[in-house]
């Protein structure tokens, strides 16, 4: 009894400690988004660097491929940039990319400046496409299947690690099935 | 501080000939009601109704052309729920993962109150039993030995 006394309020605070131990690991920023699994919303839209020509979900379809949410005011996209330059390098996953809520000229001059990992980049100058693609944070990427349903969103920057560990491997399976 | 009040009557005239341009008060009422039930997923602790970010300003523009499609408050909803998951709304739905976030308060409670029940009724029949014992009469054997002891005291005293 004395025993059990003390061991219960010891198993509460354990608990509470495990919850917030748990709580400190975790980004409040990183919300988890209902798009994965589902279908990849359709668009439509003009190339950047061709604006009579336009590129779709639909033109993706039958292999597997990653959006990247990107803009020439975003500064953490810079941070991301040279491993996208790399990934596009590598020719392992074809990369499009939308240029979110920016000005064309200013976009065009910041992948001149620091380089274009992208098959294409599409434009989404009033973020309409990004509300529907459930975009808070740019730069987001999204991994996309061949039967066009999103695999997997990354938040904020890409890392070596999320790389590695998560996109890569989930994009070889991805191809072999 | 000219420049924010400035900025600020700037803001008042946006706000204010806007609203006097739809002129339908009724209309920007359900929006305004509306918006303060959507998170900014921005600035995650404000609302869409609140929030200077770029993302709330277009949001509400889709929610107001949403609106004014003629889509229910519901189905606004569901439109961005659909896009960004439940944390944008401010008043979760109950369902079995949100169990525990509408009724472990009141689980809680209901568990603090039972503990309390138990303690105190514990504490009564504990002090209860301890006033019976002194309204019991001493024992015979106890008393005569209380007695001597203090008969001994009293000897060694007066030695």
């Amino acid at each position: 009894m004395k025993s059990l006394r003390l061991v219960i309020p010891l198993a509460v605070f354990l608990v509470i400690v495990a919850f917030l131990l748990a709580g400190l690991a975790r980004d409040p920023r990183e919300v988890p988004s209902p798009l994965v699994g589902a279908p990849a919303p359709a668009f439509s839209l003009a190339q950047l660097h061709d604006p009579g020509e336009r590129l779709g979900t639909a033109d993706m379809r039958g292999q597997v491929w990653l959006l990247n949410v990107w803009a020439s005011w975003c500064v953490s996209c810079r941070v991301e940039h040279p491993l996208l330059v790399q990934l596009a390098q590598a020719k392992i996953v074809p990369v499009v990319g939308l240029n979110y809520k920016d000005k064309n000229d200013e976009g065009k001059a910041w992948l001149a400046q620091h380089g274009n990992p992208y098959r294409v980049s599409v434009v989404d100058s009033d973020g309409r496409v990004g509300i529907d693609w459930g975009v808070y944070g740019v730069p987001e990427t999204f991994v996309v299947d061949k039967g066009g349903i999103v695999r997997y969103k990354q938040i904020g920057p890409l890392t070596v690690e999320a790389l590695e560990k998560k996109i890569l491997p989930l994009v070889r399976d991805l191809q072999k099935s | 501080m000219g420049l924010r009040a400035t900025f600020l009557l700037f803001v008042a005239a946006l706000i204010v000939s806007s609203a006097w341009a739809q002129g339908d008060a009724a209309f920007e009422a359900r929006l305004q009601a509306l918006e303060k039930e959507l998170r900014c997923l921005v600035c995650q602790n404000q609302t869409l109704a609140d929030s200077g970010a770029g993302l709330a300003e277009d949001l509400r523009r889709e929610v107001r052309t949403l609106a004014r499609s003629g889509k229910t408050d519901a189905e606004i909803k569901e439109f961005l729920v659909a896009r960004y998951g439940d944390f944008v709304l401010y008043r979760p739905p109950v369902k079995a993962t949100t169990w525990a976030l509408w009724f472990g308060p009141f689980a809680l409670l209901a568990a603090g109150a039972a503990i309390w029940w138990i303690t105190l009724r514990r504490r009564r029949t504990a002090g209860g039993g301890a006033a019976a014992a002194a309204e019991a009469p001493p024992r015979a054997d106890a008393l005569a030995r209380a007695r001597a002891l203090l008969d001994d005291t009293r000897l060694r005293e007066n030695e």
